[in-house]
């Protein structure tokens, strides 16, 4: 493990928002080539730390070494030239929705490929044909429904031919079979190409089809980042609760009772 | 009372950041516009001439209509002074050095940051509460290069040419009144015209409608890009949008008019 080449080095993050601390103290290492997966809760900031790892947020403090490079102290052009090396694949998948799809797909690779428009059409045909859309060139966003979108999104993040991708719940909102799809789509990118990735989500089934590695990230820190089997086979309560679902144990979704009462007759 | 100065102070806090933060972006702005080019980014040709299309084109109707009902007005308000000094020619001067200087650019400045600003914010705002201007800016697309840029420069050149359009109704719709209900002579309604207004009084309006468009297309993109919360906070960013380029296009008409009267122009 040790002689993996680091990627992406996460140190010490802390970030918040308002007086709400999201994250206190994040350290996370993905190694080359490797399906990171962090998985958490709803709300606990797993989008945040990805937006960390992309560099449109900056840590309160901390730092986000991508191949050895602070990202703090890239400038604008430096930030750049990592970042057509990434593809994201947004949560809501963000397309643009004033663009066909085509439009979508095309809109990076026109600006940075410099590429004859014959060739740049059959990239966004083998794009979509990768995400089984092909054919939907000439639609709007609006016309297609959550699971297209997210699967268009998927095509412009790989548009590129990304080194990395990172995947915001890429499986959340699709039907299971659409998410066995694009989990089989993310096993292939990351296996075939060798694309390092690094995933969202807090789908179990989709967690454990994909993933080298999981982190768990709970009130704001990593709890335990380990492979399928360590995972698995945790002796974290608090990690065994959120892969097994169970409504009760460490982590609380209610108050207790006596707060119940209190907050009722005040 | 503490409070009260607490929130005062806030205020005044967060308006002078925000004054800082237009600053910044106007100045971001004018680079992508003048240096871009020169580093082989340029701004697409085809995004400018779509916001040229829907802001100045499809604002044509409202902005004829607003015109032309100014010119008659104007002509009906001023016709019985002037006409009670024995001068009522002389309406045909008034209407078109009052519009040409400030009303023209004034009325379509606000016509424009209600029809054009406001949907640039609600634009904007929206691609930013869905993420699209985070996935702009990580596909390494300046988002000020990509959706401010064209719609600024779209509209400091189509308002300009909407004020000239105003003008021209505007002064037909005085000579509506005087020819028709003042019974002048059509002649010499249009020599009196021209006998009056000079080339300065035209280009001052247009002076002010550039910098108006500056103003709105800065404050829309502002507030679009920095919309937060959802649908309700484009609503609000929108409302916001309208309500300050509606006080901005006011003072900067006033500092403007006052540059011109102090410095003789
Ligand atoms: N830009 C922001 N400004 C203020 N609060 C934010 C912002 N982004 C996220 N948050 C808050 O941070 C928390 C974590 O959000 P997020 O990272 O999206 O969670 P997750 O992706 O795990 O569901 C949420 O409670 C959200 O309200
Ligand atoms: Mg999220």
């Amino acid at each position: 493990m040790e002689e993996k080449e680091v990627i992406i080095e996460v140190k010490d993050i802390y970030k918040k928002f308002g007086n709400r601390q999201i994250l206190s103290g994040v350290n996370l290492k993905v190694y080359k080539g490797e399906t990171m997966v962090i998985m958490g809760g709803s709300g606990c900031g797993k989008s945040t730390l990805l937006r960390h790892m992309v560099g449109t947020v900056k840590p309160d403090s901390g730092s986000v070494y991508m191949r050895g490079q602070n990202m703090a102290e890239l400038d604008e052009n430096g930030l750049d030239a990592l970042r057509k090396k990434f593809g994201i694949l947004f949560q809501s998948g963000a397309l643009f929705d004033s663009l066909t799809v085509k439009e979508n797909l095309c809109m990076a690779l026109r600006e940075h490929a410099k590429l004859d428009e014959n060739i740049i059409s059959i990239m966004v045909k083998m794009k979509l044909e990768l995400v089984g859309l092909r054919g939907f060139e000439a639609l709007m966003p609006s016309q297609l429904s959550g699971g297209m979108k997210k699967r268009v999104g998927l095509a412009r993040a790989i548009a590129m031919d990304p080194e990395i991708v990172f995947y915001d719940e890429p499986t959340t909102g699709l039907d299971p079979i659409m998410a066995g799809v694009i989990d089989k789509l993310i096993l292939d990118l990351s296996k075939k190409l060798s694309i390092t990735s690094v995933a969202v989500t807090h789908d179990m089934n989709s967690v454990f089809r994909i993933a080298d590695r999981i982190a768990m990230l709970h009130e704001g820190r990593i709890l335990q980042v380990g492979t399928q089997e360590e995972i698995k086979n945790t002796t974290n309560p608090m990690v065994k609760q959120f892969i097994e679902g169970q409504p009760e144990g460490p982590v609380n979704f209610f108050m207790s009772k006596e707060d119940y009462l209190e907050e009722l007759i005040k | 009372m503490k409070k009260l100065l607490e929130n005062i102070g806030g205020t005044v806090i967060t308006t002078f950041r925000q004054i800082i933060d237009v600053s910044r972006l106007l100045v971001e702005t004018v680079y992508w516009l003048f240096v871009g080019p020169f580093k082989k980014k340029p701004v697409k040709r085809d995004s400018i001439f779509e916001q040229m299309l829907f802001m100045g084109v499809k604002s044509l109707i409202i902005v004829v209509f607003v015109a032309l009902f100014t010119g008659i007005v104007i002509a009906m308000q001023t016709a019985p002074q002037l006409a009670s000094l024995g001068a009522v020619i002389y309406v045909a001067g008034l209407v078109a050095v009052s519009l040409t200087r400030e009303l023209a650019p004034v009325l379509t400045g606000l016509v424009i940051a209600g029809r054009v600003g406001a949907a640039i914010t609600a634009e904007l705002g929206t691609m930013k509460v869905t993420e699209q201007v985070e996935a702009l800016e990580t596909m390494a697309l300046n988002p000020v290069r990509f959706l401010v840029v064209p719609r600024f420069l779209a509209l400091i050149i189509m308002l300009p040419c909407l004020t000239i359009l105003a003008d021209a109704v505007g002064i037909f719709g005085g000579y509506l009144i005087g020819v028709f209900n003042l019974n002048i002579n059509s002649g010499l309604y249009i020599d009196t015209t021209f006998r009056f207004l000079t080339t300065k009084d035209v280009m001052t309006g247009v002076l002010k409608s550039f910098v108006f468009g500056a103003v709105i297309a800065l404050i829309g993109c502002y507030q679009g890009l920095n919309t937060r919360g959802g649908a309700e906070g484009v609503g609000k960013a929108t409302t916001t949008s309208i309500v300050t380029s509606f006080i901005l296009i006011i003072l900067s008409d006033c500092v403007l008019t006052a540059i011109f009267f102090f410095s003789d122009i």
